[in-house]
């Protein structure tokens, strides 16, 4: 019980590092909810975090610039994306291999580039990275003021990302679009909207957002590269875009969700609870399954997803 | 019918083809000494007996998890379990090998390898029972149950089943007669690199010369067509998928009682994962998944060669294996293979020729 009552005292501190681990997987479920609308499934979206994550560490540790790093970053996922979308939009290839195809190239090429840019070195290195904002007022205000405004700029780009999501998906032209050519591609190009240009355009999407949430993880979360360090994100930003039912604000739910999870594990350990911190990190994905199984969202998936389209 | 014999030849081999030209382009523009990456790839790979046993010991893992996750797809379902599934065979592999201090050694060995296989067929009949009953996606149900194994195995080397010394998040050696014997020791040339390939003659007499192989295949080739003809296909799903999975179990359990002998995190360099690539360059059949899984292992065995003595990353194995990965999935589309069919009689074939007969004679 000791543990939970310090862990209520530090409940702000709690906060402030779900939010800080909740925002890369926000940036990224929210880009593969929109690939996911648009009726394809992009497991590469592991490799485009990674990718990321050293693009922009790469640009800020050479320019000393993290707004630079952040674009840089954006720009390499952007390129992972299109070469997905090459293969997969534009030849129709199987979505999955192409996705394990990305997910292993990014993990080899930033192996190799980190080691023959910078070596073998035992430390760690640093870089300039993105300083939290304290946003006037609010940022004085008792328990919530440092818990939520107190943090990099990209985690208020993220949250706002949510409701103009929201709003593109669900009440402009494009948006409806897109979902048309998720649920059903013939029908949508029969009524003139290009399927693949649809398709190139959310995964250009979610390639920039997936570069950006790479950028923060290595410059504002943990301002240096380690390789493979996206560790898994992209595969659960997936779970996510499920767990949210294809929604930008179940993506919001979600990432809060996984993001109490880490946040708690940190917290447990340096509080030194009895639980084991593996349970705690466990939890999110048996609670995913838990809800897949109970929710029965296959009435609510893109009825097209991870099909290839052929024109007829 | 020989035209596409031949384009499954084909793409394969223009895929490796790709694949080198690509990544010899890279190095030539990172200034490293290409023919030399290649030359020291392929002595790391087969230089001599010992590099030979390495190979295949890197293989052996690939070979198990390719066979399953081939023989899912072949049901036409994606296992992108095989990760979790291998690590929970290891688990039970070195959990129940520790308590077989006083058993005779064919019999222990034979007792972890079925502790290996159940735990993968279960974990795999979790993603079934979710398929069949809940309508739960495959592919995202085995990736979060590839965590929550990856998790289970951290737990258990950090609590009940940490080494008795408590020094190092890894489990206790199993006994030496729950470990699978060297063959030609020094190399660790172990005897479960035998069970993979009987392992694979299994799986091709199952799958070409048995009624319940030739239902899976026509539940993948076509569904529908299947249930017209009488075939139950959840049912062909859900059996494939548990074979996959004791494979899968099958490739941590040899693989701890064949090399590492105990368990620790970050067990597996994402086996599961590179058995999706194996499989594919496979073209989905035992016999080619046998070679892919040789040819992925001579690269991880080549590639740390050419990091010892060129001091070139050694993941760039992995490197190799994605562009010929993706190489394979371009030349594997309809549109691609339209264009192989037109133009392999008249280039692609002569090309193949100068290759094999006319570049040696040169050199």
């Amino acid at each position: 019980m000791d543990f939970l009552i310090a862990l209520l005292n530090n409940s702000d501190a709690l906060l402030h590092s779900t939010l800080v681990a909740a925002t890369p997987l926000l940036f990224a479920a929210l880009g593969e909810t929109f690939v996911q609308r648009a009726g394809i499934i992009n497991i590469g979206l592991e490799g485009i975090l990674l990718t990321g994550a050293f693009a922009g560490m790469t640009a800020s540790y050479f320019s000393g610039s993290p707004l630079l790093g952040l674009i840089v970053g954006a720009v390499s996922g952007l390129l992972l994306a299109l070469l997905f979308a090459g293969l997969t939009v534009g030849l129709s290839a199987d979505q999955i291999v192409v996705g394990v195809g990305l997910n292993l190239l990014a993990a080899g090429l930033t192996g190799v580039l980190y080691r023959g840019i910078f070596g073998v070195t035992g430390q760690a290195l640093q870089v300039s990275t993105f300083l939290p904002i304290h946003i006037p007022f609010f940022s004085t205000l008792p328990i919530l003021g440092s818990s939520l405004f107190q943090h990099a700029g990209l985690v208020y780009l993220a949250i706002t990302l949510v409701p103009i999501c929201t709003f593109f998906l669900f009440y402009l032209r494009a948006g409806l679009q897109l979902q048309a050519v998720g649920e059903h591609p013939h029908a949508a190009e029969t009524l003139g909207i290009s399927v693949k240009r649809v398709r190139f355009l959310a995964l250009a999407f979610e390639g920039v957002l997936g570069g950006i949430a790479g950028s923060y993880l290595s410059l504002a979360y943990s301002n240096t590269f380690i390789e493979g360090m996206s560790a898994g994100r992209g595969f659960i930003a997936l779970a996510i875009v499920i767990f949210g039912r294809w929604n930008p604000t179940g993506a919001l739910w979600g990432a809060l969700f996984f993001g109490v999870a880490t946040a708690l594990q940190f917290h447990l350990q340096a509080l030194g609870s009895e639980l084991p911190y593996q349970i705690v990190l466990m939890l999110p994905y048996v609670l995913t399954l838990l809800a897949l199984m109970l929710l029965k969202t296959s009435a609510t998936a893109p009825a097209a997803l991870g099909q290839p389209y052929h024109r007829e | 019918m020989v035209t596409v014999q031949l384009t499954a030849l084909i793409s394969p081999l223009l895929a490796l083809a790709s694949a080198a030209i690509v990544i010899a382009c890279g190095l030539w523009l990172t200034g490293a000494d290409v023919p030399s990456v290649f030359v020291n790839l392929w002595l790391g790979a087969a230089g001599d007996s010992y590099r030979l046993s390495e190979t295949a010991v890197k293989a052996c893992p690939l070979l198990f998890t390719g066979l399953a996750v081939m023989l899912a797809l072949r049901a036409g379902v994606w296992n992108i379990g095989a990760e979790g599934q291998l690590l929970l065979g290891a688990l039970a592999t070195a959990w129940v090998g520790q308590h077989l201090t006083f058993i005779p050694s064919p019999l222990a060995v034979a007792i972890v390898v079925a502790a290996s296989l159940s735990a993968g067929v279960f974990w795999a009949g979790c993603a079934a029972y979710l398929k069949q009953k809940h309508n739960v996606n495959e592919v995202i149900s085995t990736i979060m149950l590839n965590f929550v194994a990856l998790y289970l195995v951290s737990y258990g080397v950090h609590g009940p089943l940490m080494e008795v010394a408590g020094q190092y998040p890894q489990t206790d050696p199993l006994p030496p007669t729950a470990t699978l014997p060297r063959l030609f020791p020094p190399a660790r040339f172990h005897l479960g690199i035998l069970f993979a390939l009987v392992a694979a003659l299994i799986v091709w007499i199952f799958l070409f010369r048995t009624k319940a192989g030739f239902r899976i295949r026509a539940t993948g080739a076509n569904p529908i067509a299947a249930r017209f003809a009488g075939i139950a296909t959840d049912r062909q799903v859900a059996l494939a998928f548990l074979l996959s999975g004791a494979l899968a179990g099958l490739a941590g359990g040899i693989e701890v009682s064949g090399i590492t002998h105990r368990v620790y995190e970050k067990f597996s360099p994402g086996y599961g994962y590179t058995a999706i690539a194996v499989a594919l360059v496979g073209q989905r059949s035992p016999i080619g998944v046998v070679f892919a899984a040789l040819f992925f292992g001579a690269l991880d065995a080549g590639a740390s060669a050419v990091q010892r003595t060129i001091g070139l990353s050694s993941v760039l194995a992995s490197v190799i294996q994605a562009v010929v990965v993706l190489f394979l999935a371009a030349y594997s589309t309809a549109t691609v293979q339209r264009f192989i069919h037109r133009t392999s009689t008249r280039l692609i074939v002569p090309l193949l020729l100068c290759w094999f007969v006319l570049l040696p004679s040169l050199t």
